[in-house]
C-alpha cells in the first residue's frame, strides 16, 4: 500500500495511524502516516468507513427517493448538494422553475454556503488549537440554520428543492431576517479579523507552509477556495452558470500564493460575495409562484444529462444516465471533497505533524462527501 | 500550627507531619475545585455560553460530581502497556506537587518549612513533573503518548533554563534563596518593578512549563488526541488534572513570592489574615490571565515553541541576567 521513502536508511521510521477515530480528522477518515520523529515522510489517506452507496441507491431508488439522500452527500452545506440533483433532473425533463423560485434557490444556497464556510472556520481555528473561535462562528451560523429551518422544516439536511421550485414560498418574514442576519455578520467579520487574521501566532502557523501550486490543483481536480487561492479564476456560477446567477453581479475573490493562509482570506472574502448576492436576490425579487405545475408521474427521458453546482468545497457534478424511466441507470457524483483531499500525500512531505492537521483543516473535508 | 505545637502532648512533630499533609491533600483538591471552577466558568464567559450551570446554584458542585464520576470509572490498562510503571505514573505526578506546598509562604507566620534554599527546593520539586509525563507518555505503549511524553520533555528542558536565569536575577538582588527573606525584601517596591524583563520571562515560561495552551504541545488533542495521558482512565487521569492545577498555583506562587511582592499588601479591615488573603488574590489574579490566554490564543508549533524559547528568551534573560550582576555590584 505504501512505498518506503526514507531518504536515509538510517533512519528507521515508523508507522501512525491516525484515524478513523481522532479528533481533527473530521469524521471517519483515516490517514495512514509514515513518520520520522515529528516529521511526516508519507501520508496516505485511507477511505471507505463512511461509505453508504450513495451512488447505488439513486440506481435503485426513483429519482424523488433520492432526493433527500443527495442532501446527506455534504451535511454541512446540504442545499447546493440538492440543487445540483434537481438541476439534472430538470435538465432531463426539460422542466424549468420559475423565476422566484430560482431567486429562493440562490438566496439559500448561499446563506448555506456561508454556514459552512463559517463552520470551516471555526473546525479550522481548532484544529490550531485556538478553542474559543468555534463558539462565535456557531453563534452566527445558528441564525442561518434558524433562518432556513422557518422555510425549510429541517436545519442540517434540507429536502427543500424540488423539480419546478421549492417546497414552500419565502415570507416577510424571511426577508427581514435575512436582512438583520446580513448587517450582523458584517459587524462580526471585523471581529474575525481582529482576533484572527491578524494574529501572529495563526500567521505563523499557517504562511507558507505548504503551496498548491496551479499546476498541482489541476492535476489533482482540485477546486472551490483551494483552487482558487492559488489564483486560478474557477467557479461554476460564472464559467457554467446555472440558477438566476448570470443575474447578479458578485467577484469570484482569488489569492495568488496558494498558501493556506490564503485559502482563508478566499473563504472570508466568499462569504462577503455571498452576502452581495443574498442582497441583491432580495431586493430584486420577483413575485409570481415558487413552484412550477409538474406531472405527478414524471419519468425520464432516455439519455444522459449531467450538471454542476459550486457547493462550498467546489464543484459538485452529478451525470444522470437514463433508461427511459423513472429509476435512473447510473447516478455518478462527481464530489469536490474528493478530489481535495487527494494531492494530500504530495503536499504533506517532510511537514511537521502539526502543519499536517493543519492541511487537513484548511482541505474543508466534508468525509460522507469523500466516502459517498 | 505553634497552636497544635504546644497544646497536645503527642510528638510534636509526628502531628505537624501529620497535620500539614492533611492540609495538602485537602488544599490540592480545593485548588483544582476552585481553578476547574473558574476555568470553565471564564471559558464559557469567553466562548458566549453560560458554563457549567446545571449542578449546584451556578454550576458550582460541577467539578465534585465530576470527581465522583472520576472515581466511579473503571481503570483501564493497555494490554501492551508496562502495568506497574502505568500505575505508578500518575502518582509520580501527583504526589510531589504537594511537596512545593511547604515552602509556599502564605504570610510571615503560615509557612510550613522556612527553608534557606526554599527557592531551590521548590524549582527542583516542580521539575519531577516532567518525569511522570515521560514515564506516562513512554508506559502506555502508544504513539500518541510517546509524542506527548517527548514534547514535553523538550520543552519542559527548554523552559527551565530561561525561567530560572530569571528567577536567578531576583535573587541577586536579595542575596537569598529563603522565600520568607524574598518577601521582606521587598517592603518598599515590588520586584515586577525593578525585573519587569525577567517577569515576562518567568511568566512565559511558567505558562510553557505548566503545559498551558498557548504551549498545551504535550496534549494538544487536535494533534495527539491527550498526549501523554491519552490512555489513563478513572481516578488516574484525574491525578493528572489535580497535579496540573497544582502546579499552575505554585507557578503562579512563585511568581508572587518573587516579583509581587508576596504577602504583603495593605491591611484589610476584619480579617485577621489579611496577608494570606493578599497573597492568594495576587496568586489567582495571575492565574486568571493564564486562563485567559489559553482561551484567547491558537497553539504554537513544536519548533516554534523551541525556537522561541532558544532564540528569544534565553539570550534575553541572560543579557538581563548580566545586566542585573552589574547593577548590584555598582
Amino acid at each position: 500500500m505504501m512505498n518506503s521513502t526514507s531518504s536515509n536508511p538510517q533512519r528507521q521510521s515508523f508507522f501512525l495511524n491516525m484515524g478513523p477515530q481522532h479528533p481533527s480528522t473530521h469524521g471517519v477518515l483515516r490517514v495512514l502516516l509514515e513518520m520520522d520523529g515529528e516529521y511526516v515522510r508519507n501520508a496516505e489517506p485511507v477511505l471507505g468507513y463512511g461509505h453508504r452507496q450513495q451512488e447505488k441507491l439513486g440506481e435503485s431508488l426513483n429519482w424523488k427517493g433520492f432526493m433527500p439522500y443527495s442532501a446527506r452527500l455534504d451535511y454541512v452545506g446540504a442545499l447546493p448538494c440538492t440543487h445540483g440533483f434537481i438541476g439534472v433532473i430538470e435538465r432531463m425533463t426539460g422542466i424549468e422553475a420559475p423565476p422566484r423560485a430560482e431567486y429562493i434557490r440562490v438566496i439559500t444556497s448561499e446563506l448555506n454556503r456561508i454556514a459552512s464556510h463559517l463552520l470551516w472556520l471555526g473546525a479550522f481555528l481548532l484544529d490550531l488549537g485556538a478553542f474559543t473561535p468555534i463558539m462565535y462562528t456557531f453563534d452566527d451560523r445558528e441564525q442561518i440554520l434558524d433562518i432556513l429551518e422557518d422555510i425549510t422544516g429541517s436545519r442540517l439536511t434540507y429536502c427543500y428543492f424540488r423539480v419546478g421550485g421549492v417546497s414552500r414560498d419565502i415570507d416577510a418574514g424571511f426577508v427581514e431576517k435575512t436582512r438583520a442576519f446580513i448587517d450582523r455578520l458584517r459587524g462580526r467579520f471585523k471581529l474575525y479579523d481582529d482576533l484572527v487574521s491578524n494574529n501572529i501566532i495563526f500567521i505563523k502557523r499557517v504562511q507558507n507552509i505548504v503551496r498548491f501550486t496551479p499546476d498541482l490543483a489541476m492535476r489533482y481536480g482540485v477546486t472551490g477556495p483551494l483552487l482558487r487561492s492559488t489564483g486560478i479564476c474557477y467557479d461554476i456560477r460564472k464559467k457554467e452558470p446555472y440558477s438566476a446567477y448570470p443575474e447578479f453581479d458578485f467577484e469570484i475573490p482569488v489569492g495568488e500564493t496558494g498558501d493556506c493562509l490564503e485559502s482563508y482570506r478566499v473563504r472570508l472574502r466568499e462569504m462577503e460575495q455571498s452576502l452581495r448576492i443574498i442582497e441583491q436576490a432580495l431586493d430584486r425579487l420577483p413575485e409570481g409562484p415558487a413552484l412550477a405545475k409538474t406531472p405527478r408521474q414524471l419519468k425520464l427521458p432516455l439519455g444522459d444529462a449531467s450538471f454542476s453546482v459550486e457547493t462550498a468545497r467546489g464543484e459538485l457534478t452529478y451525470y444522470l444516465v437514463s433508461d427511459g424511466s423513472e429509476v435512473p441507470y447510473r447516478l455518478k457524483i462527481r464530489t469536490p471533497s474528493f478530489s481535495n483531499l487527494s494531492p494530500l500525500p504530495e503536499l504533506c512531505r517532510n511537514v511537521l505533524l502539526s502543519d499536517l492537521v493543519m492541511v487537513l483543516g484548511t482541505l474543508d473535508l466534508v468525509i460522507p462527501e469523500i466516502d459517498r | 500550627m505553634n497552636v497544635i505545637d504546644t497544646a497536645i502532648p503527642l510528638p510534636p512533630g509526628l502531628l505537624r507531619m501529620v497535620f500539614t499533609a492533611l492540609v495538602v491533600i485537602a488544599f490540592v483538591f480545593l485548588n483544582a475545585l476552585i481553578l476547574g471552577y473558574l476555568e470553565r466558568k471564564l471559558a464559557g464567559r469567553f466562548q458566549l455560553r453560560p458554563g457549567p450551570m446545571e449542578v449546584g446554584p451556578h454550576g458550582i458542585l460541577q467539578l465534585a460530581a465530576d470527581a465522583v464520576k472520576l472515581l466511579g470509572k473503571q481503570f483501564i490498562i493497555p494490554r501492551a502497556a508496562n502495568s506497574p510503571l502505568f500505575r505508578l505514573a500518575p502518582l509520580l505526578a501527583f504526589v510531589p506537587v504537594g511537596a512545593s506546598f511547604i515552602v509556599i509562604p502564605l504570610s510571615r507566620k503560615l509557612q510550613v518549612r522556612d527553608l534557606d534554599v526554599g527557592l531551590i527546593f521548590i524549582v527542583a520539586i516542580m521539575a519531577l513533573n516532567v518525569v511522570a509525563a515521560l514515564m506516562a507518555g513512554w508506559v502506555s505503549n502508544n504513539k500518541y503518548s510517546l509524542f506527548g511524553a517527548v514534547r514535553s520533555v523538550a520543552q519542559s528542558v527548554a523552559y527551565e533554563i530561561p525561567m530560572l536565569l530569571s528567577l536567578v536575577a531576583v535573587v541577586l538582588l536579595t542575596h537569598s534563596f529563603n522565600m520568607q527573606a524574598i518577601v521582606l525584601s521587598q517592603n518598599h517596591i515590588w520586584h515586577a518593578v525593578q525585573q519587569p524583563v525577567a517577569f515576562l520571562i518567568y511568566f512565559v515560561a511558567g505558562m510553557a512549563e505548566t503545559h498551558r495552551a498557548p504551549f498545551d504541545l504535550p496534549e494538544a488533542e487536535s494533534e495527539l488526541t491527550a498526549g501523554f495521558h491519552t490512555e489513563f482512565s478513572g481516578i488516574r487521569f484525574s491525578f493528572f488534572f489535580l497535579a496540573e492545577y497544582t502546579n499552575m498555583f505554585f507557578v503562579g506562587s512563585i511568581a508572587v513570592v518573587l516579583f509581587l511582592g508576596g504577602w504583603h499588601g495593605p491591611p484589610l479591615p476584619f480579617m485577621d489574615y489579611s496577608a494570606a488573603v493578599w497573597f492568594l488574590l495576587k496568586v489567582y489574579i495571575l492565574l486568571l490571565v493564564m486562563i485567559w490566554v489559553r482561551w484567547t490564543f491558537p497553539r504554537v508549533r513544536f519548533d516554534q515553541l523551541l525556537n522561541f524559547c532558544w532564540k528569544y528568551l534565553t539570550p534575553i534573560a541572560l543579557v538581563n541576567l548580566l545586566v542585573t550582576a552589574v547593577v548590584v555590584k555598582l
